[in-house]
């Protein structure tokens, strides 16, 4: 099943990135990429393991610094942002982890609650464990409030740590591998949720993936990530009908339906 | 994520200014006095992380209570019999509670909590920070706008150097209580006429020259545990290597340290 978001805006673009390299050492991962994404849109991006699909991400997050080139987010300029004004973005801006990175020492209400009452203000204890319940229920994951992360499933820790993205009514989304190490069952609820985040939560996303389920359950557009640039980008079936070696390999290797 | 094999191939063939070595060890030391002035920048800025800091507090200090009472106790018995031998050949044995409490409160008590304390604490810093690196839980804080120096270090640290003082104040308690227990059992001198002596014996500048070295301690083993923890490398090996180099890295420093403070309070005394 294909996935069509309702609400995409392809007039407004939440960000946009031209010319972007990034290396490492000698290792250059990305040679120029050039992307947008739209108001509510999915964008799936798509490579092997090691082309530096989560590196765009992380510069997306400010996490790392490009080497060259020009990343907007929501109108911001991300080589001339202050530390000031990285924290404001941050704040619409929601990334979930590849291993879910839940704080080991908090219970799960505890991580939730951990970013809302430091940015928040005045917030009363009834109203932050009102916001917690609710993004719980929006994960399907109300009773395990109390536990620890140790304590629950892949998936679970997957629900969590989306919840406690959510918590601060992010704009934009950014998943790192959502269904790495999952059942494939687990790995469509956990589609099934980005979609309803989008739906609910009314967030642009980018779902950096190598799972084909999960891009066209998710995707509204896919952008293929080869030799440090996107060459293929389209509808699922657009991407996929290319002739080029590297895609139907890609496809072939992938178990889908 | 780029794979560690293409990062470390790409290292390798990296040039060096002088030599691989070299270049580390100048590197090491640049990111070590950055890592210090960004403690002492984010130490003064809001926002103050005080339930963290009690919590630390408590595991340090509170946790630390049992292993340094047991430590402190034998330490004192110990050391009291080991001394009499050579001041009974001199028929100095009286001497006994002075001799332990300059001892106790000089040196071995400031040293010995630094030592403990740099084994349990520096090595649990050391691999909880290093593990939240490892587990991109650092990378979470910093995404949601939290500042992960501001809530893991400086905490830490502070906790560190409130807690190792106070103690060290306890393990010269526990101490001369362990010295009284062998002296009580061996000379069947009182309490009272103990600590009489004990106190004698103290002055000031003991008392204080060894708050001040516990306090130094407490920020070396803070500083370096988060230090090694923070700059941990990727995947589970970097966690046991930053508990280990928290702790060996650590406790050398005390003894240097030990060592120029003992020539300062020296060069005091003489003056």
């Amino acid at each position: 099943m294909k996935h069509q978001s309702p609400n995409i805006d392809r007039t407004k673009c939440v960000i946009s990135i031209k010319g972007l390299r990034k290396s490492f050492d000698d290792f250059h991962v990305l040679r120029g990429v050039d992307m947008q994404l739209f108001q509510g849109e999915n964008l799936v991006v798509l490579g092997r393991s090691g082309t530096g699909k989560s590196v765009l991400i992380k510069i997306i997050a400010g996490l790392l610094k490009p080497d060259s080139g020009s990343v907007n987010v929501l109108g911001k300029e991300m080589n001339h942002i202050s530390p000031r004004e990285l924290d404001a973005l941050r704040l619409k801006i929601g990334f979930s982890f590849q291993n879910s990175a839940l704080y080991d020492s908090m219970t799960v209400g505890e991580n939730l609650e951990f970013p809302l009452v430091r940015h928040v203000e005045n917030l009363s204890q009834q109203e932050v464990d009102e916001r917690v319940r609710t993004v719980l229920e929006a994960v399907g994951l109300s009773q395990t409030i109390n536990q620890m992360p140790s304590q629950l499933s892949g998936g679970q820790r997957k629900r969590i740590g989306i919840a406690r993205t959510l918590i601060l009514n992010p704009d934009i989304m950014l998943y790192d591998e959502p269904t790495a190490g999952l059942d494939p069952i687990t790995s469509m609820d956990i589609n099934n949720l980005i979609n309803e985040v989008q739906v609910k939560f009314n967030t642009s996303s980018i779902i950096i993936t190598h799972d084909l389920t999960c891009a066209k359950a998710t995707g509204d557009r896919i952008v293929m990530l080869l030799d440090g640039q996107f060459q293929y980008q389209g509808t699922f079936d657009e991407v996929f009908s290319s002739l080029d070696e590297r895609v139907k390999s890609f496809y072939d290797y992938n178990f889908i339906d | 994520m780029i794979s560690n094999n293409k990062k470390e191939e790409a290292s390798s063939t990296r040039k060096h200014v002088l030599s691989r070595k070299l270049d580390t060890i100048f590197i090491d030391l640049y990111n070590i006095y950055s890592f210090l002035l960004r403690f002492f920048k984010e130490v003064f800025v809001p926002p103050y992380e005080f339930k963290e800091i009690i919590r630390q507090c408590y595991e340090i200090g509170y946790r630390s209570l049992p292993l340094i009472s047991l430590t402190g106790f034998i330490m004192g018995i110990v050391f009291t019999n080991q001394s009499r031998p050579s001041l009974s050949e001199l028929g100095a044995t009286a001497l006994l509670p002075a001799l332990i409490s300059v001892a106790i409160v000089r040196a071995l008590a400031p040293l010995v909590t630094a030592l403990i304390t740099a084994g349990r604490v520096g090595s649990n810093i050391g691999a909880e920070i290093s593990s939240m690196k490892v587990t991109e839980q650092i990378d979470a804080m910093e995404v949601s706008a939290i500042n992960p120096f501001n809530y893991l270090v400086v905490t830490r640290v502070i906790a560190t150097t409130l807690m190792i003082p106070t103690l060290m104040c306890y393990t010269i308690f526990v101490a001369l209580m362990g010295g009284f227990v062998n002296i009580h059992a061996n000379e069947l001198t009182s309490f009272t006429s103990y600590f009489q002596q004990v106190f004698d014996a103290t002055s000031f500048l003991d008392i204080f020259s060894s708050l001040i070295k516990s306090i130094l301690f407490g920020f070396t083993i803070g500083m370096v545990g988060c230090y090694k923890g923070y700059n941990a490398s990727k995947g589970t090996e970097g966690v046991g290597k930053a508990a280990n180099a928290s702790v060996v890295t650590s406790m050398f420093l005390v003894f240097i340290e030990e060592l120029l403070a003992l020539q300062i309070i020296n060069a005091l005394r003489a003056g």
